[in-house]
């Protein structure tokens, strides 16, 4: 990797530069799709305006209402484990942050470029139920219990076909490294159907894997149709339902922000991430500055379709939810992965 | 509640020591959910316990009465004027439909007939109540189910009918308009027409919900064969209105009975569907609201011309006797049994309400579904607490 500028930092001060990044950026991802989607794009599909008030369009509301969680008291119930209920939060929120640590956002933009990028990003992503568990039991309450019990049985569910997509485009791509991945995609040489520029973005070759991928980040994110682990007119909110204040904020931006690297993820494994197609000619020091902007895009495509999904369809019901999984979207995803092996072969 | 036998003590302790049984080989343990009295999905304050075994219910009781007002006592006090305001708030969000029953009940008492225009405003305004009402519930569905969307357009296209009726009686939700021998005043002028226009909307948001969600398939798979009511356990609980007729009982008091509404004049169908689950209910509501628009448009044609009221005297008192008059209202029966001894004010009301029987039946129905099936089920089976608890 070439150096962005002429500076040759000390690993300290990389160190610091990258955590102060990493605390940044969990924040203003969750801003960013709360105000998008969570005010605005649900608004215009229920026929009204959203938040107006708090800056223009209502773009500050996310502020006021985090200055409204702040002042709120630390409330505990009075039955509750109250150590692990407080670190509940703190344990979602890291599992949060500990995603962002691979993705790419540009030639040399990433936190920390593991050789087994998507690997660990799998591995991490179930981190985040043991966070809700401990919520739920923490809670004393019986409707956070069913909310946590409901949350680890789907994660656990979805865990395998999102495994499963994935591997149709490692294979293809013959890397488990994120910034490999991309490179297979919009490095020198990608094409498809001969036609260089367009690269090689899987979301084409991949679709069904793309498709099963959507579905169980759906899941994993307990968006609706799959969002029994929360479902409001059933058990009131689950796992949170006895969080109030600053802990019930770091809930919050934890969903909003795992949508937003999730989306990232995917956009990443699809559509190419950062980069352009090669064939652009677009010269490789601007997209140090440019890659941000292209994975924010396409991250927001991805991020689109599952808010759209969220505010348009009903919930599943929890067994349902199971008999899809397993006897849906796995055999389509091994089959998935055997045609994508086979061709790998034969071309 | 029906009188519990002996024998079906027996067999419910028996069933109770199966059930334990099978906890103790597979070392479960049952735990008591509490849903209610404040949850997003009793609507108010009603309490369902529920016995549950992982997120299966083994039994569940609802339990009424946390919004008792004692209704049928204060009518007591109150002059035959003053009783309009207050059973307003029985089902709230239907509430003209409330007052009809009552009126007609005290008309026949008194041996009075509201001339024909009030006959037809009256229905015009019932049927009104009656799509204000379901519109609010094809919306709610959605909400029970998980779906935020619908709700919204429904709420959106509900206010064209409250226009209408806040255009004609000055109250968007207690109209109180209603008044022995005919109406308080005649209809507005233009208001023919503005109805025909929102009763063209209220078929497009039944058009909408069709395709929001009864075609949606999650919608299909949440619904259908969950809390399937058979028509002889819906007559034995003694369901009424829609709940009735999606479990095939052709019954409907608008077309059974004659109570001096006008619905004799207009052609019209009721719907009914044979299999009796939440899918029904929800599929017979939304063809009753397209209905509902229908005859309000036919009877917009045909209203007669002439006075809104009779002659009454000024002060009302109603001779000695006793009616019961029900009517088939948004819920479902609505009837006011009246007994007058010939006072400024009744000497008994007796009301019946269509939530209280239909509710009875969820300690039968809710045996053995999922903790989210309860909220389907109390959902399609559609209850207003007024409406529940008087």
């Amino acid at each position: 990797m070439t150096p962005l500028l002429a500076l040759d930092p000390a690993y300290w001060q990389v160190t610091t530069l990258k955590g102060i990044l990493a605390l940044v950026v969990v924040p203003t991802t969750a801003a960013i799709i709360a105000f998008v989607f969570l005010f605005k794009f649900v608004s215009f599909m229920h026929n009204r305006l959203g938040p107006m008030e708090a800056g223009p369009h209502g773009s500050l509301q996310l502020l006021a209402e985090a200055g409204r969680f702040l002042q709120k008291e630390d409330l505990a119930p009075e039955q509750a484990d109250k150590r692990i209920f407080r670190w509940a939060p703190i344990v979602v929120m890291v599992a949060t942050f500990l995603i962002y640590v691979v993705i790419p956002a540009g030639p040399n933009a990433v936190i920390e470029d593991l050789p087994g990028g998507i690997y660990y990003v799998l591995a991490i992503a179930s981190l985040s139920v043991l966070g809700i568990l401990m919520a739920g039991w923490a809670s004393a309450n019986k409707y956070a219990l069913l909310g946590a019990l409901r949350a680890a049985g789907q994660l656990i569910a979805y865990e395998l076909p999102m495994v499963l997509a994935v591997l149709g485009v490692v294979i293809q791509a013959g890397t488990i490294n994120m910034q490999g991945i991309v490179a297979a995609q919009m490095g020198d040489g990608a094409e498809i159907f001969g036609l260089p520029i367009i690269g090689n973005p899987y979301i084409l070759t991949q679709f069904v894997g793309m498709l099963i991928f959507i579905t169980a980040i759906q899941a994993e994110l307990s968006q609706t149709p799959f969002d029994m682990p929360v479902a409001e007119s059933e058990i009131v909110g689950g796992y949170m339902v006895e969080y109030t204040g600053t802990r019930f904020l770091l809930f919050f931006l934890a969903e909003f922000s795992s949508a937003f690297a999730f989306a990232a993820i995917a956009a990443t494994l699809f559509l190419g991430g950062w980069a352009l197609p090669h064939a652009w000619g677009i010269p490789y020091g601007a997209m140090h500055v440019l890659g941000p902007f292209v994975l924010l895009a396409k991250t927001m495509a991805f991020a689109l379709i599952i808010f759209w999904v969220r505010f348009t369809f009903p919930r599943l019901r929890e067994d349902q939810l199971q008999k899809f999984a397993w006897k849906v979207l796995i055999p389509v995803a091994l089959a998935n992965i055997m045609l994508t092996a086979v061709l790998k072969v034969v071309f | 509640m029906t009188a519990v036998s002996d024998r079906q003590k027996l067999a419910y302790l028996a069933g109770q020591a199966a059930d334990a049984r099978v906890n103790v080989e597979l070392e479960t343990e049952g735990m008591v959910l509490n849903i209610g009295p404040q949850h997003p999905a009793t609507h108010g304050t009603l309490r369902i316990v529920a016995r549950l075994d992982g997120e299966q219910v083994v039994q569940a009781e609802p339990i009424m009465g946390y919004m008792h007002r004692g209704y049928e006592k204060l009518t007591e006090v109150r002059t035959y004027a003053q009783i309009t305001a207050l059973i307003n708030r029985i089902d709230w969000v239907g509430s003209f439909a409330n007052e009809v029953p009552f009126i007609l009940a005290a008309e026949r008492l008194m041996g009075i007939e509201a001339p024909p225009r009030a006959q037809w405003i009256r229905t015009i305004l019932f049927e009104m109540g009656r799509m204000a009402n379901i519109i609010l519930f094809l919306g709610d569905m959605g909400i029970q189910v998980g779906a935020l969307t619908p709700m919204f357009y429904a709420f959106r296209d509900r206010e064209f009918i409250l226009n209408q009726i806040e255009a004609v009686t000055g109250g968007r939700f207690h109209p109180n308009f209603d008044r022995i021998g005919g109406l308080k005043d005649d209809l507005p002028k233009g208001w023919i027409e503005d109805s025909h226009t929102a009763m063209a909307k209220v078929r497009e948001i039944c058009d909408i919900m069709e395709d929001v969600l009864l075609g949606a398939e999650i919608f299909e798979a949440r619904t259908r064969g969950v809390g399937v009511i058979p028509p002889d356990v819906a007559m034995q609980f003694g369901l009424s209105g829609a709940n009735a007729r999606a479990s095939g009982i052709d019954w409907d008091l608008r077309r059974d009975t004659d109570v001096g509404l006008p619905y004799g004049q207009v052609d019209w169908k009721v719907w009914t569907h044979p299999d009796g689950d939440s899918f029904a209910r929800y599929w017979v509501r939304l063809q009753e609201t397209r209905e509902a628009s229908l005859i309000v448009d036919q009877l917009l044609d045909t209203i007669p011309s002439g006075p809104v009221m009779a002659k009454v005297p000024r002060i009302i008192k109603v001779p000695e006797g006793e009616a019961y008059v029900a009517t088939e209202n948004p819920l479902g029966e609505m009837g006011f049994y009246v007994v007058s001894k010939g006072d400024l004010n009744p000497f008994r009301v007796k009301i019946k309400t269509a939530s209280f029987n239909n509710l009875s039946i969820t300690p039968w129905l809710l045996r053995g579904v999922y903790v989210p099936d309860i909220i389907t089920i109390l959902g399609s089976l559609y209850f207003i607490l007024g409406d529940l608890d008087r």
